[in-house]
C-alpha cells in the first residue's frame, strides 16, 4: 500500500475505523442471518450490511480517495443511494413470495389472509386474494 | 506506521466480509427453503461489492469502484427475478 504513504493521519484513522465499522455489521448481519430461527426474521438480518454495512464503506472510500487526490470524490455516493433504494424493494418482494408460498401449502403459524379486501384495482390485490 | 494502521484494518475488513459470505454461503446450502437461499445470495452479492471496495482502497485504483456498481445491479435485478419467479412459479404447479 504505498500510494497510501503521504496520506494525512487523521484521513488514514477515519478510514480504518469506517471500515472496520462497516465489515463488524456486515458480519453481524450474516451471524444473524445464520441464528434466526425462521425466514420472517432472517429477512431482517441482512439489512444491517446493506444500510450502515454499505454506508460505512462509501464513506470510508470517500474519505480516502478525497484525501489521496485532494479534492472531493463523491461517486461512492452512488453505491449507497442505489442500495439503499434497491434493498426495500427486493425483500419486500422476497417476503411477499414467501407468505404467499407459506399460506398456499397452510403453514402454521403464517398470519391469515385479513378480511380486509383491498379494491380490485391492481393486479397484486386479486393475485393476492387467490392465495387461500 | 500510517500504512501499517490501514494496511491492519483493510485486511481485517475483507477477512471479516469473507466471514459473513461463508454464513451466507452456508445458509444457501442447507437452507430450509427456496426462499432462504435468495435472501442469502442477494447478501453475497451486497458482500462481493463491499469486497470490490475494499480491493480498490488496498489498491489505490478506481476501477474496483465501476467493478462494485456492477455488482450491485447485477445483484438486484437476479434477486428480482428470483422472488418474481417463486411468487409465479408456485402458481403454475
Amino acid at each position: 500500500m504505498s500510494h497510501a504513504a503521504d496520506l494525512p493521519v487523521w484521513a488514514a484513522l477515519l478510514t480504518a475505523a469506517l471500515l472496520l465499522a462497516g465489515a463488524t455489521l456486515t458480519l453481524a448481519g450474516a451471524i444473524g442471518t445464520l441464528r434466526f430461527r425462521s425466514f420472517y426474521e432472517r429477512v431482517h438480518a441482512p439489512t444491517l450490511g446493506t444500510s450502515w454495512g454499505t454506508g460505512a464503506m462509501a464513506l470510508a472510500s470517500i474519505v480516502f480517495f478525497s484525501a489521496l487526490g485532494s479534492r472531493l470524490v463523491l461517486h461512492e455516493l452512488l453505491i449507497a443511494v442505489f442500495v439503499t433504494v434497491t434493498t426495500p424493494v427486493t425483500l419486500m418482494l422476497l417476503a411477499r413470495a414467501a407468505l404467499y408460498r407459506d399460506r398456499a401449502e397452510g403453514a402454521a403459524g403464517v398470519p391469515a389472509q385479513s378480511e380486509l379486501r383491498r379494491p380490485n384495482g391492481n393486479g397484486e390485490a386479486s393475485h393476492e386474494s387467490g392465495a387461500i | 506506521m500510517i500504512v501499517d494502521i490501514l494496511l491492519w484494518s483493510v485486511t481485517a475488513a475483507q477477512v471479516m466480509l469473507v466471514a459473513a459470505m461463508a454464513c451466507y454461503a452456508f445458509r444457501v446450502v442447507r437452507g430450509p427453503r427456496a426462499q432462504d437461499r435468495v435472501l442469502s445470495l442477494d447478501a453475497m452479492y451486497v458482500c462481493a461489492m463491499l469486497l470490490a471496495l475494499t480491493v480498490g482502497i488496498r489498491t489505490g485504483s478506481d476501477v474496483y469502484f465501476e467493478a462494485a456498481l456492477i455488482i450491485g445491479v447485477l445483484g438486484f435485478v437476479s434477486s428480482v427475478a428470483l422472488a418474481k419467479f417463486l411468487m409465479r412459479g408456485e402458481v403454475i404447479e
